[in-house]
C-alpha cells in the first residue's frame, strides 16, 4: 500500500468515528482535518469533497467485513459453523471499533442522498454482499439451509446482526454485546436452516 | 439411390436406438451443401431413403466404408433392440471392421443420450463403449462425435469434407471436433446484451432478454456454434426465445432443462471459466445499472 493510501485510510478511520458520532451532516471537513492534525486544504489532496469520502468510507467500511467473511467461507467447516463464526467477529467488531458498524446504519442507511450517485444498489457494499451470496448459496447447495428468495435470506443474515448493533450502540443491553453471540447466530441459523 | 458411383468415398448411415431426429436435420440441409455432397461422396446406404442395397448385403459383401456414420444409441440386449434380429452392438460393431472412420451423429451416437436413462435397460451405451476390442485399434482415426439433439448439417459436411481433403480433424477432451464445437452457443447470441446487464426475458418466445437467470439457457457454458453457423441460415434457439439447452454436452439431457437452478436466488452454476465469487460480484454491480432501451420492446 502506497502512503497516500495509508494516509487515505487513516482519514477514513478517523472519519468514520465522526461522521457515527455526529452524523454526516454535522460534520464538516474542518472537523475532519482538525483530528487529523491535518491543514483543510491537504485534506482535499486526499478527497476531492465530503461526499467523496463518503463513499470512500462505505467501500472502506464493508471491506472489513467482506475480507472476514470470506476468510470464514473458505474454512473447511459446516455453514452453521459459519454463521456462528461470523456472527461472534462481527460482534467483535462492534465491541472493538462501532463507528465501523456505526457508519453503515447512522450514515448510509440514514442519508441514502449522499450516495445516490456512484454507490447505488450494491455498488459500494458489493464485496461483502458478494461473501454474503457465497455462504447462502453454498450453504443451500449442500442441503445445510433450504431454499429461498435471496432478498428475504440476506435480510434476515444482515437484519438480525444490524439489528444487534443497532441495540449495543444505544446502550440498551443488559449484557456485554459478545455473550449475545451464540444466541443471535442461533437465531439466524433457525431462520436459514434445511428442512427436510 | 446408386451403389458404386467410382471414386468417391462410401458414406454409410446407421440407424441404431434414434428419434430419427438426426436425419431430419441432415435432409433438412441446404439444397447446395446437400448437392455438394452427394456429388463428393457416394452414400450407399441410410435406412430412410431407398436404396438398391441392404443392410445385410453389405455386411456381407467385401465393400469398404469410407465413413460409417450412426445415429442413436447402441445396446447389446436383444429383448430390447435389434435390427433383422440382430442388435445393434453387433452390426455396429461388424460395420466398424469394414469401416476407416467412425462418427458419431448426435448425442445419443455419442454418449447414449436419451435413451441411456432409461432405467430398465442399463446397457444402453454411446458408440465408443460399444466396440469390440478389435475394432478400437482398427480405424484410421479416433472415434469422432459430433453431439447435438439433433447435430446440424453443417457440422456433419464439414467433418465429412475435412476428412476426405485432410484425413484427420483435432478433437477435444469429449472427441468433437475441435474446429465445429470450440466456441460457445453464448457466442454470437443476439441477446448478449441482456446478459451483459442481466435484464432477463419475461417469458418464452419474447425476443428481448436473456434466458440464462430464469430459464436455463446453457448458452455460456455449452460447445456450439449454434449462433454463428445457424440452423436453416437463419435462425437458433436462443433467437426465437427458447433456451440453449446443452445438448452438445456430455450431460445431455439433464433434469428440469427449462429452469435455472438456484440457491437461495443465485445461480447454482454460472459461466465456464468463471470464478463463482467474482461472477456474483460482477452480477451485483451489472444489475445496479437500470438501462431503459433495455427494458422495452426492441420493436414497438
Amino acid at each position: 500500500m502506497s502512503a497516500k493510501e495509508e494516509k487515505k485510510n487513516t482519514i477514513i478511520e478517523n472519519s468514520l468515528k465522526l461522521f457515527s458520532k455526529n452524523g454526516f451532516y454535522n460534520t464538516t471537513i474542518p472537523d475532519i482535518a482538525k483530528s487529523m492534525k491535518m491543514s483543510v486544504g491537504n485534506m482535499y489532496n486526499y478527497f476531492k469533497s465530503k461526499e467523496e469520502l463518503a463513499k470512500y468510507a462505505i467501500k472502506y467500511s464493508t471491506n472489513v467485513l467482506a475480507i472476514e467473511l470470506k476468510e470464514i467461507n473458505n474454512m473447511d467447516i459446516s455453514s452453521k459453523e459459519k454463521i456462528y463464526v461470523f456472527t461472534k467477529r462481527y460482534l467483535q467488531s462492534v465491541k472493538k471499533s462501532p463507528e465501523v458498524i456505526e457508519y453503515f446504519l447512522r450514515v448510509y442507511l440514514s442519508n441514502r442522498e449522499v450516495f445516490n450517485e456512484g454507490c447505488e444498489g450494491f455498488l459500494c457494499v458489493s464485496e461483502f454482499v458478494t461473501e454474503v451470496m457465497i455462504l447462502l448459496d453454498d450453504g443451500a447447495a449442500k442441503k445445510e439451509f433450504r431454499q429461498q428468495e435471496f432478498f428475504p435470506a440476506f435480510a434476515m443474515f444482515m437484519g438480525a446482526l444490524g439489528g444487534f448493533a443497532f441495540l449495543s450502540g444505544e446502550k440498551v443491553l443488559e449484557k456485554d454485546v459478545l455473550s449475545y453471540s451464540d444466541a443471535v447466530a442461533e437465531n439466524i441459523y433457525r431462520a436459514l436452516k434445511y428442512e427436510a | 439411390m446408386r451403389l458404386n458411383q467410382k471414386n468417391k468415398p462410401k458414406v454409410l448411415w446407421f440407424q441404431a436406438i434414434t428419434c430419427n431426429g438426426n436425419t431430419h436435420s441432415f435432409l433438412s440441409s441446404n439444397d447446395n451443401r446437400m448437392k455438394l455432397f452427394l456429388d463428393s461422396f457416394d452414400l450407399i446406404y441410410h435406412p430412410s431413403l431407398s436404396v438398391d442395397i441392404s443392410l445385410k448385403d453389405i455386411i456381407e459383401s467385401d465393400v469398404e466404408i469410407d465413413f460409417l456414420l450412426v445415429e442413436g444409441a447402441i445396446t447389446s440386449n436383444e429383448r430390447f433392440f435389434s435390427i433383422s434380429g440382430e442388435t445393434t452392438t453387433l452390426l455396429l460393431n461388424q460395420l466398424v471392421s469394414k469401416s476407416k472412420y467412425l462418427i458419431a451423429v448426435g448425442s445419443c451416437a455419442s454418449y447414449g443420450g436419451l435413451h441411456a436413462k432409461f432405467e430398465q435397460n442399463e446397457d444402453i451405451k454411446g458408440i465408443s463403449d460399444s466396440l469390440d476390442v478389435d475394432n478400437l485399434y482398427s480405424l484410421n482415426h479416433p472415434v469422432i462425435n459430433l453431439t447435438g439433439c439433433p447435430v446440424h448439417p453443417e457440422w456433419i459436411f464439414q467433418t465429412l469434407f475435412t476428412l476426405k481433403d485432410y484425413k484427420k480433424m483435432h478433437l477435444d477432451e469429449e472427441g468433437r471436433p475441435k474446429e465445429l464445437y470450440y466456441g460457445l452457443a453464448h457466442h454470437g447470441c443476439t441477446r448478449n446484451e441482456y446478459f451483459e446487464w442481466k435484464v432477463e426475458s419475461k417469458t418464452f418466445g419474447l425476443k428481448e432478454g436473456c434466458l440464462f437467470y430464469e430459464q436455463g439457457c446453457r448458452g455460456p457454458m455449452t460447445h456450439s456454434n449454434c449462433n454463428k453457423i445457424l440452423w436453416n441460415e437463419v435462425n437458433t434457439k436462443t433467437r426465437v426465445g427458447m433456451p440453449c439447452i446443452g445438448c452438445t454436452e456430455l450431460d445431455f439431457p439433464r433434469d428440469n432443462m427449462l429452469e435455472t437452478k438456484k440457491n437461495i436466488g443465485i445461480p447454482d452454476q454460472v459461466p465456464l471459466g468463471i470464478n463463482k465469487r467474482a461472477y456474483l460480484s460482477l452480477t451485483g454491480i451489472a444489475k445496479t445499472f437500470k438501462i431503459d432501451r433495455l427494458h422495452k420492446k426492441l420493436i414497438d
